[in-house]
């Protein structure tokens, strides 16, 4: 199988498919998922190819699926999803399925359709309902007032005296309407009194009764009554609330003109008969046609949800094949037809590795269709560069989407995600080293891995657990590595483990203790000699005054080391590039010079902390005594600055060996001297050997430029053609770009995997301050309340541990690693140009598709 | 009977698993009169003699002992409250 250091070898193929044999290769094929095809007719519209009628037909039926499974959503009925893949249907059984899905989807349009009919059929009845009952009320309490209130609006006046006389009438009209009210209010007009009675929408009431006052200047009446039931609209299936109204009005004009104003409000009106006997008997018999309507009703719905019931059980199985047809067609359209229309041609990127399979899966779909003649898998010359293409496992998956989230490497390129399935979690320990917050990360990841089957066929559209649990295996290892930086730093939720017993031993007596506040214990005499046996002495914890300056002196220390490794790495895995690729100028004077620039002066400064650490102690004499430990930054700065050193202390030296100033000074010019090799030694040559071929004669040069122009004219769809000569000056400038960024780029890239060391202190000092600010509240409590008191507070810290030092801090750290991987790591040899192996494969579509649909 | 739905509970279960470890094995140091936890004893700031001194610290550890214990017992209450409620809401879902 293929390894995960390079990408895949691909092979562009041709591939001629038969006319008949085609669809079951092409299906086979998707079902296989390492075929990459490449678009033949970039020129031709989606509408002129040759399949475009098939895949129109398919969307046609995924389009219904949607329409049932819409419908089926909204009844609440479960899909049955049992998450097999049958096999893409023949292109015969197409109108199968499109007849059933016809069928399907008539039936339940009509169902619908007859539904809606019958819904606002009942709605008209149950407003004509609430009309009736409402109405009484008013026709109850007004009727000695109908024929005389002719129009008033104020007509709670009039309903106080029932018994007014016409003349006293009369008067209210001349004050409300003036000489023409009293005209139009002859007696014997009065007589003739009408009303409509309607529904409508309760928000739109206020504005429609202003709207009736305004248009008929005051001579209507309008009573309302609120329907307190909210009413379902027929065609959306909202509840809306709505009120019933009836306007008193006299004459047709005003009649002509309230019935205008109700279209305009959207008001339905109802005849409602004026005498009191028959409104009774049409309200017996509204009432009767509702139960026969419920009735009718309950059965439409109970047959809906049979076809709908029917419809779930096949529906994701029938979703897949529609796809798979889809998917299918849409490939063959980027095929192109031989002249004599009897075989289909195809181009594909194959892995090299696959070729067998790949084969054997053409013949299963040749042997499917029944034809005689075999495919015929043809491997073509090209200088096109080949897409990238990892196999990965479920392990190495996440690992890899980090890398690729940053760039697709190159085409076999050297791939950085194995290192980084120990560098990744390994550096992030460094910053996150806590024993008890790294194990509860770890139990967590290990929850998601044991239960991975079942989490894996959840599949919900929560993107955040998504991202947690496709990182799953990263969490892990993160959660185990910091464990074990846990370990090393003595750090469980902020409190050390005495395991082993402290090396250092009080040696004061008892009134010296007694006396003083803060007390030295000295190396020479309290320390045992040899060092706790794993990690740090838990002496320090209890150290209030310089624990942190000890810290920070080891964590910064071991960052630089970790980060001067890591990067030197870094440029020795461009070695391999280098000499992959043949790239002979490159490998002598980038990576020679590189390493050379990196090694003498960052790896000495790393060479200069452990001479310092081995040859100083305290228990040595002078010039050896921990007096005597020059700063390894200040001679670190000296020595590139070409400072003289300060004078050393008494009895003490400047420099830690023999020699020392002479190698510094050496150090220092070679590295120097790199950067004008690798400023300038590529372009040079190049030139040279340009100006050589120029003279040479050309015949090579044709024949190789031929070539890939015909295979440039004549294929699409893939990466860059082959690498194009470059302007010379162009190359200066990359070049130079180039060694400004490593030259500059090795001194803060340096700096940069200081954060190590900030953010381990930094989450170091944040769970202290949890601890004490926290926890130690619930533990100071005296008395036997104190255990209760101590349950609130614990519950509240393991939430704040969690969230904060857990998730922000874990976030946090997992970021900067992330970056110390993309910038420090990466760019010594990385240059992630590729473009990703997109094979044409069921699973993909069929999950992209779901989720598309899903959103 | 029903009160927590399901992620209340599975938090309870969680936090009450956490405690009752964490707490056991914290009044065992206490019990044992760790140094490294000396500092979240209710001591006063200065003692006049080392007795004084030493009869407070060991008075004060065993409090801090028993108290993380009855602490760890709540939690063994909540504990079987939460899987109680756990149980209930995953047979709900099953049905």
């Amino acid at each position: 199988m293929g390894s995960l250091f390079r990408s895949e070898e691909m092979a562009l193929c041709q591939l001629f498919l038969q006319s008949e044999a085609a669809y079951a290769c092409v299906s086979e094929l998707g079902e296989l998922g390492l075929v990459q095809f490449r678009d033949l007719n970039p020129d031709v519209n989606a509408f002129q190819r040759k399949f475009v009628n098939e895949v129109r037909r398919c969307d046609e039926m995924e389009r219904k699926l949607r329409y049932l499974e819409k419908e089926i959503k909204k009844d609440g009925i479960p899909m049955l999803d049992t998450g097999e893949s049958p096999e893409a249907p023949q292109p015969r059984e197409m109108i199968d399925l499109e007849a059933t899905f016809e069928k399907l989807e008539n039936e339940l349009r009509e169902v619908n359709q007859n539904a809606e009919a019958l819904k606002r059929n009942f709605l008209e009845l149950t407003e004509l309902k609430h009309i009736l009952r409402k109405t009484q009320v008013f026709f109850d309490e007004s009727v000695p007032t109908v024929y005389k209130s002719s129009g008033a609006y104020s007509s709670s006046k009039y309903r106080r005296y029932p018994q007014m006389a016409d003349n006293q009438n009369e008067d209210e009209q001349a004050q409300l309407l003036g000489e023409e009210g009293v005209r139009a209010s002859q007696p014997g007009q009065n007589l003739k009194l009408g009303f409509v009675a309607g529904v409508i929408l309760r928000e739109r009431l206020p504005a429609f009764e202003r709207m009736l006052w305004r248009a008929c200047r005051g001579n209507v009446f309008l009573r309302q009554a609120m329907i307190e039931t909210p009413l379902e609209d027929p065609t959306n299936g909202d509840q809306v609330h709505k009120s019933v109204f009836i306007i008193f009005f006299q004459g047709d004009q005003l009649k002509t003109r309230v019935k205008k104003i109700c279209e305009g409000f959207r008001a339905t009106l109802y005849p409602c008969p004026e005498a009191p006997a028959d409104r009774r008997e049409m309200a017996m018999g509204v009432m009767t046609r509702i139960e026969d309507l419920n009735t009718v009703l309950g059965q439409t719905q109970d047959h809906r949800h049979r076809v709908l019931v029917a419809a779930a059980k096949n529906l994701k199985n029938w979703f897949v094949k529609v796809r798979k047809i889809k998917a299918i067609y849409h490939t063959l359209n980027l095929f192109n037809l031989d002249v004599t229309q009897k075989c289909l041609i195809a181009e594909c990127w194959v892995p090299l590795l696959d070729i067998e399979t790949i084969q054997l899966a053409l013949r299963r779909g040749t042997e499917r269709s029944g034809s005689s003649v075999p495919p015929i898998l043809n491997r073509m010359q090209t200088f096109e560069n080949p897409p990238t293409y990892n196999r990965t496992n479920k392990f190495t998956k996440a690992f890899q989407a980090l890398i690729d989230a940053y760039g697709v490497a190159s085409y076999r390129e050297m791939n950085p995600a194995p290192y980084t399935i120990i560098t990744f979690p390994f550096l992030f320990a460094v910053m996150f080293g806590d024993l008890g917050h790294g194990a509860i990360m770890a139990l967590f990841g290990l929850w998601m891995i044991r239960k991975e089957k079942g989490l894996a066929a959840q599949k919900t559209d929560n993107e955040i657990w998504n991202i947690f649990f496709g990182g799953r295996y990263i969490i892990f290892l993160m959660g185990v590595f910091s464990m074990y930086t846990g370990l090393i730093y003595n750090d469980i939720f902020s409190k050390s483990l005495n395991i082993f017993g402290s090396h250092w031993h009080l040696s004061y007596n008892k009134s010296t203790v007694m006396d003083n506040k803060f007390l030295q214990l000295s190396p020479k005499g309290d320390y045992e000699g040899a060092p706790y046996p794993f990690g740090m002495d838990p002496i320090w914890q209890v150290a209030g005054a310089n624990k942190i300056i000890f810290h920070n002196a080891y964590k910064m220390k071991i960052s630089i080391i970790f980060g001067v490794i890591h990067m030197i790495f870094g440029v020795v895995m461009s070695w391999h590039n280098h000499t992959y690729f043949r790239n002979r100028i490159s490998l002598m004077y980038e990576f020679i010079p590189q390493l050379i620039f990196l090694l003498l002066l960052f790896f000495y400064m790393v060479l200069l902390m452990f001479i310092k650490w081995i040859k100083f102690a305290a228990t040595n004499e002078k010039p050896y005594s921990e007096a005597c430990a020059p700063s390894i930054l200040i001679t670190f700065i000296d020595m590139v600055l070409f400072n003289t050193p300060k004078p050393p202390p008494e009895h003490c030296e400047t420099y830690m060996f023999f020699g020392q100033h002479f190698i510094q000074v050496l150090f220092v010019l070679v590295a120097v001297g790199c950067i004008p090799v690798m400023l300038l030694a590529k372009p040079l040559l190049i030139m040279q050997a340009r100006k050589q071929a120029n003279v040479q004669p050309i015949a090579g040069a044709t024949s190789d430029a031929e070539t890939g122009g015909v295979s440039n004219g004549g294929s699409h769809g893939g990466g860059g053609g082959h690498e194009e000569e470059e302007e010379l000056s162009e190359i200066f400038i990359h070049q130079s770009i180039h060694t400004i960024e490593y030259v500059l780029g090795s001194v803060s890239h340096t700096a940069s995997y200081l954060r190590l060391w900030a953010l381990s202190l930094a989450h170091a000092q944040l769970a202290e301050v949890l601890w004490t600010m926290v926890l130690s509240i619930g533990l100071k409590q005296e008395g036997p309340v104190g255990g209760i008191v101590l349950t609130c507070v614990f519950a509240f810290w393991a939430i704040l541990t969690v969230g904060i030092l857990v998730l922000m801090e874990g976030l946090s750290a997992f970021l900067h690693t992330l970056r110390l991987h993309w910038v420090e790591f990466q760019s010594k040899f990385y240059k992630g140009q590729g473009y990703a192996f997109q094979p044409f494969s069921f699973d993909a579509i069929i999950e992209n598709g779901s989720a598309a649909a899903e959103e | 009977m029903k009160i927590c739905g399901p992620k209340l509970s599975l938090c309870g279960l969680i936090i009450s698993v956490w405690g009752i470890v964490q707490l056991v094995l914290m009044g065992l140091f206490f019990y044992i009169n760790s140094v490294a936890l000396i500092e979240d004893l209710p001591l006063e700031e200065e003692y006049h003699s080392l007795e004084d001194f030493y009869a407070a610290a060991n008075r004060a550890y065993n409090q801090n002992a028993y108290n993380c214990w009855i602490a760890a017992c709540i939690y063994v209450l909540t504990l079987l409250v939460s899987a109680q409620q756990f149980y209930m809401n995953s047979r709900v879902t099953v049905n």
